[in-house]
Parts: C-alpha cells; structure tokens; sequence
C-alpha cells in the first residue's frame, strides 16, 4: 500500500472520473435507446415490432467486449469511420445496456392492467396521451428496481474499455501495478472502489424508487440496503419467484 | 466495405479452436457457479450468525464489481500468494465465483418459493434435516429455477470473451491473434461476432421452452 505513491493514486482517480463519465453518458443512452426500443415493441404495426425485436435479439445475443472490438477495430477498417475511444466505449455500452433495458420497459408496460388503457380510450385520450399520463406513471415504479440492476451491471461493464486502452479505473490499475511490481493492493483498492460507486448507485436508485411509488400512492417495500434482486442479464426467460417488481 | 471470404476460410481452423476452448470455459464455469452458489444459498439460510455474515459480504461484494477486474486480481495476485495456475484455469475459477454470486440469489428464491406446507409436511413426517433439504426442499425449488440458471449459462457465455484479457485463447482471442497476424480485422471479428448470436438466440429460445414447460 505504502508503494502507491500520490502520482499513482492520481491516475486512479482521474480513471475514476473516466468510469464515471463512461456510466453517466452510456446510462443516459440507453435510457433513450431502452425506452425507445421497449415502446416500439409494443407498436400496432408488425414491421415495428420485428425491427425493434431484432434489434433486441442482436445486442442482447452479442458480448458486450466482442460489440466494442467491433466498433474500434471493424467500423474504421470496414466503414472508414473512426470514433474516439471513449465515444465508441459510451455507443457500444448504451446500445447493449439499452437493448437489456427495453425488455423492462416492455415488461412494466405490458403489466399495467388493460383496464388502465381502456380508461383512457373513455376519456377519448390520443394514445400519446394514454401512454404520457396513465400507463407510463403506473410502469414506471416497476421499472426501477430493474433499471438499478441494470446500471450496476452498466458500471461493472465500464471496465471494459481498458483493454481497448481508455484510462478508465481498471487502466489506471494496470499502470499502478506496472509501476510498483505490486498487485495486491492495487486491485483491491480498484475492487473497493468500484464496491463503493455501486453501492452508491444502488443508493440513489433507492431514493427514486421510493419517489417513484409515493407518485402512484404506494408504500416503498421494506429491502435490505443492497440487494439486486435479480441479475440484469436475465431476460425473456424469468422465474416467477424472482424480483421483477410486477 | 470489402469482405473477404477467404479470409474467413483461412480464419475457421484456429475459430473451432476458440469455440472449443469457450465452451469449455463455459461448462466448467456453470458447474462452478451452480455448486458454489447453492452453497451460498444455504450458508445465507443458517442460523449463525458468524456463517451468514460473512457470506452475505462476501457475495455482495464479488456481485458488484466488475469481473474483469477479478479476473486480474485472480490472475495477477494468486501467483504472489504462491497458487500457479493456468490462465484457463484462473479464468474458469473467476467466471464460476462471480456467476455463482448471482446463481444464489436464484437458488435463495427458488427456496422462498416453496411453499411453507411443504417444510411442515417435512415436519409431520419427522424427516431429518438433510433429507427434508434433498428430497423435499431442493428438488421443487431447483425446477423452478432451472430456466433463470440457464439464463446465467448464456450470460456467462457472453461474459467468455473477457477471460482473453488475461490471454486465454478463446473465440476472441484467436480472432485478435489472427487479425495481428494476417493484418484482417473486418472478418474475424465479424465471425465471433456472428457466433456468439448463433449461439446465444437458439439457448434463449430453448429457455423459454424449458420455462413453459417447468415453470407452472
């Protein structure tokens, strides 16, 4: 511990304010592309709902490290287009994520009891407004706990880059332990690190949740302070005992 | 954009190669994951305190940091501590202790879905403690699951490619090693990237199958 000298320890922190960065801009992406994709798949026409399913069926069947080869090595070489580093990191992370988070918007909209819909065909609605006002306020709740697993799983995928060599945490790491001969301590320092940006999360999450439920009139359920209930990868397939808040 | 198909041809043999090392990965990992996590079921389940505890933290924390990130510290720190293993090896061991963080959380509600009758029949019947756990407990709470185990076996799948990090020669390994040497990158990434789709979309689809036919 004593060898990390404060040169290193700065590189660590300027690789946490990567990872955050990376977090914070491929979250807001695939919120866009989760809600986007998951109301798509939910459209009257077929073609919609094949393109937004292929869509989903591809980056949930891909492997987020094989995706974010593709766009460094393959788009510039095949395409002629050359991303930044961390932009092609935050394209690569969003897009996967928000392909995951499109099936919990689809589920939580598809659990709003159908006659919340018809309600709003009796007030004579527009769908829009059906889907602003009655069905999205009533899903969303469902939706957090879920999105909180996802954004764990976000962060954790945020390490990613460093082999591509963007001097996220996990780089700084490699350069520490280059420095100092050392591996111990360093990576345990970085696993603390990123434990705690986790747990951090989780917090906030927690806070919108219980937001989020006071909004349609719940009682936020009593949880332990850190417990995804469920991993984020688990899609289409989901155990009935499992805690997809529905 | 150009598209070689001979180098894809020239790419195959060292691809089965990968395939074949990912799918090794991959079996030893789920038996790892799936061992290890219903022990970490059970041992969150018991009465001491000193057992739960430590556990729980333990679980926790490998859950929510990145397996990347273990991986290194599994293969750079085990060697200093005096345990030498292979890169395979260290990779399957890192896959199988994160994955199974996440199968006894599974496993855990798998057994909170049982219903309550069946521990008191268990009772009723005076059976012993480890049998009401292996013939009465387990058996329905690991039908019920087993779909949302499988969904781990095709993450894990998906989370293979990181133990190239640490030089395990699997899909995504060969293909970075053919494209430094032959100077071709559109195709063997495209290849693995095909692969893994055709790989993971038929497992999903047979999941939902086993879940209709499982879970009622």
């Amino acid at each position: 511990m004593s060898d990390i000298t404060w040169g290193l320890w700065e590189l660590l922190l300027k690789g946490v304010w990567i990872t955050v960065q990376l977090t914070v801009y491929s979250a807001a992406l695939a919120a866009v592309a989760a809600f986007g994709i998951g109301l798509a798949r939910t459209h009257r026409r077929w073609i919609v709902r094949f393109l937004s399913g292929a869509y989903f069926e591809i980056f949930r069947g891909t492997s987020a490290l094989i995706l974010m080869f593709w766009m460094f090595f393959v788009l510039p070489m095949g395409f002629g287009w050359q991303l930044a580093p961390m932009w092609a990191a935050v394209l690569t992370l969003g897009l996967t994520y928000g392909a995951y988070g499109s099936e919990v918007v689809r589920g939580a909209i598809a659990a709003v009891p159908p006659g919340q819909r018809e309600a709003g065909v009796a007030l004579s609605f527009s769908p829009a407004q059906t889907l602003r006002k009655i069905v999205l306020p009533q899903a969303w709740p469902g939706m957090v706990p879920p999105f909180n697993n996802l954004l764990i799983e976000l962060l954790k995928g945020t390490a990613l880059v460093s082999i591509l060599g963007v001097g996220d945490i996990a780089f700084g790491a490699s350069l520490v332990r280059n420095a100092t001969a050392q591996s111990a301590p360093v990576y345990t320092i970085i696993l603390v690190m990123y434990f705690v940006l986790a747990f951090a999360l989780t917090r906030g999450m927690r806070a919108v949740e219980r937001h989020a439920k006071a909004g349609i009139g719940q009682a936020p359920a009593g949880r332990s302070r850190l417990r995804p209930a469920t991993g984020p990868t688990v899609t289409g397939a989901t155990a009935p005992a499992e805690g997809e808040a529905r | 954009m150009k598209f070689d198909w001979s180098a894809v041809g020239a790419f195959l043999p060292t691809f089965w190669n990968g395939v074949l090392v990912t799918l090794q990965a991959l079996a030893l990992g789920s038996l790892i994951a799936f061992g290890l996590g219903l022990v970490w079921a059970l041992a969150q389940r018991s009465s001491l305190k000193v057992v739960r505890w430590p556990v729980t933290a333990l679980t926790e924390f490998v859950r929510n940091t990145p397996l990347l990130v273990q991986l290194f510290f599994l293969f750079y720190v085990m060697p200093e501590w005096g345990v030498t293993l292979s890169a395979l090896a260290t990779g399957v061991i890192g896959l199988g202790l994160h994955y199974s963080t996440y199968t006894a959380e599974v496993y855990r509600s798998g057994i909170d879905g049982v219903p309550a009758g069946q521990w008191e029949a268990a009772i009723a019947l005076s059976l012993p403690r480890r049998r009401t756990w292996t013939a009465v407990i387990l058996p329905q709470a690991i039908r019920r699951v087993a779909p949302a185990l499988g969904n781990y076996v095709i993450a894990m799948l998906k989370d293979s490619p990181m133990l190239f990090a640490i030089g395990v020669l699997e899909m995504l390994g060969e293909a970075r090693q053919f494209s430094s040497q032959t100077f071709q990158t559109v195709e063997p990434y495209t290849v693995v990237g095909v692969a893994f789709i055709a790989i993971a979309y038929p497992a999903s689809l047979l999941l939902r199958a086993l879940e209709r036919r499982l879970v009622r």
